[in-house]
């Protein structure tokens, strides 16, 4: 498991959860609210995607960590590694 | 008693199982065209249900559907096609004096059973439960998605009437423009509920669930085999303004709301009250200032359950029997059951019929019922009526409330 791996799986769970952005350009480094429509319900879309497929809980707290695809990357890679994925 | 302003209807929109407009509705009310899928109803197996495919995308965003009802996309795509087909300058419209009145049968049921489905997977645990339950299964639920779709900022609300919803709207909105709440209304009934099992397994549990090899042929009001009711989605909404309103911009005015009433059989929870149904037609028609023999098209609620249409029967009788200009009709034999939404789009079926005398008929009745044979029953080719001045619309529903209509056509 890699990052790059990470930013792939939020990535396609915000696929899923606003199916009408374009997502073929977004930039890590900036945060996802900042470039894309989404807002605190599709947030906790998110932790309840990666919750549901892939057993990763994130408190509420560390929701902040979510804010851009290269903190989810800092963030979950560990709790992917921890769970040996 | 105060003189009320005039109430006049000046857009519809719709979607209905066999027609997402109201001009290819009609067209197959008259050309006797019934549209019933078989579905699978989750626990349950295979059932005939209407079902409806308007294009969800015209006015929602993927996000939206995904987010919101199947209630509330319903209820967006009716109401964006009634506003289209009005002819209103939306853009300069009031929309905080614009209010927004939906009748429903039920609402919520489907989310949570989708959602205890969705626990189901893992283990019960309510922390998989979605923060989306909410804002999805609040009663207003409808009537909200359209305010947010359409950027209104008048009152809205549902009215619960269980199967009487969709003339509850339409006078909810006639008494909120009389009493000057609103200056324009979008109203009518909308259904989602084909997508809950809930319903299915409620009235098959009470042998009032229809079944039938063809599924076209499932919905069969007055018919003596008929064997209850076929289940469907739906919606029509209105816009509804005052006559002089209307008649300042110059708008086209399909119907004036003549008359109408609300009572309560306070007798059953599922057995209709005859007594109370034909007290309620006559309640309406002196709010209207009718008499019987006035009323040229009588749209029935039956639902093809065995005692439930012979009671409306018993209550049409009572009063309409000795008038020959009376017609009849059922549009359920087309579209089955739509619930919230039944009352709103039997009446948009036959709107027309004040333009052109034509009556669309009743189908699927290969062997009338004798306690169903209603003089002025109109079976399967339409009618040249002469003349359709008026239509009166019969919904009743469970709890014993029943919900009379009486349109009229538009006068100068």
């Amino acid at each position: 498991m890699t990052k790059e791996q990470v930013h792939k799986i939020v990535l396609d769970i915000i696929a899923e959860i606003a199916p009408d952005e374009d997502l073929s350009n977004v930039k890590p480094e900036v945060r996802l609210r900042d470039q894309l429509s989404l807002d605190s319900m599709d947030f906790l879309d998110i932790v309840m995607e990666l919750r549901k497929k892939h057993g990763i809980e994130v408190p509420e707290a560390d929701y902040p960590r979510l804010a851009s695809l290269a903190s989810c990357g800092e963030y979950l890679l560990p709790k992917f590694q921890a769970r040996g994925a | 008693m105060p003189t009320f302003p005039r109430i006049v209807i000046t857009g519809v929109g719709l979607t209905a199982p066999n027609g997402n407009s109201h001009a290819e509705f009609r067209a197959n009310l008259l050309a006797g065209r019934a549209r019933i899928a078989t579905v699978d109803v989750r626990y349950m197996g295979r059932h005939p249900a209407g079902v409806c495919d308007f294009e969800a995308t015209r006015y929602q965003r993927r996000k939206e559907l995904r987010n919101g009802t199947r209630a509330g996309s319903i209820a967006i795509y009716c109401a964006r096609e009634a506003v289209a087909d009005a002819a209103l300058d939306w853009g300069g419209a009031d929309k905080a004096r614009t209010g927004v009145y939906i009748g429903i049968t039920e609402h919520g049921n489907v989310e949570t059973e989708n959602e205890i489905h969705s626990i189901s997977q893992f283990g019960y645990d309510t922390k998989f439960w979605t923060h989306h339950h909410n804002p999805r299964t609040v009663a207003n639920n409808p009537a909200g998605e359209v305010t947010m779709n359409l950027g209104i900022t008048g009152p809205h609300y549902t009215i619960g009437a269980a199967c009487a919803a969709g003339n509850a709207g339409l006078i909810q909105a006639a008494q909120m423009l009389q009493l000057g709440e609103v200056d324009l209304a979008i109203a009518g009934g909308v259904s989602e509920s084909i997508h809950t099992f809930g319903i299915f397994a409620g009235f098959k549990n009470q042998g009032a669930l229809a079944h039938h090899a063809d599924p076209a042929k499932a919905s069969r009001p007055f018919d003596r085999n008929r064997n209850g009711i076929v289940i469907s989605e739906g919606g029509a909404l209105y816009v509804v303004e005052r006559f002089e309103d209307a008649r300042r911009r110059g708008a086209r005015v399909y119907a004036e709301i003549l008359g109408w009433c609300i009572n309560s059989d306070a007798t059953d929870a599922v057995l209709p009250n005859p007594g109370r149904q034909s007290e309620c037609i006559r309640i309406a028609l002196k709010h209207a200032g009718l008499e019987p023999r006035d009323i040229h098209l009588v749209s029935t609620h039956a639902t093809a359950t065995p005692l439930g249409d012979i009671q409306e029967c018993h209550a049409l009788r009572a009063i309409f029997e000795n008038c020959p200009e009376t017609h009849i009709n059922n549009t359920k034999s087309y579209i089955g059951h739509c619930m919230g939404a039944a009352g709103a789009l039997e009446l948009a079926g036959n709107l027309p019929s004040l333009d052109d005398a034509v009556v669309h008929p009743t189908i699927n009745v290969d062997h009338l019922d004798p306690e169903c044979a209603l003089p002025g029953l109109v079976l399967d080719t339409p009618a040249q009526a002469g003349r359709v001045e008026t239509i009166l619309n019969n919904s009743f529903g469970m709890l014993g409330i029943n919900s009379v209509l009486i349109v009229g056509k538009p006068r100068p």
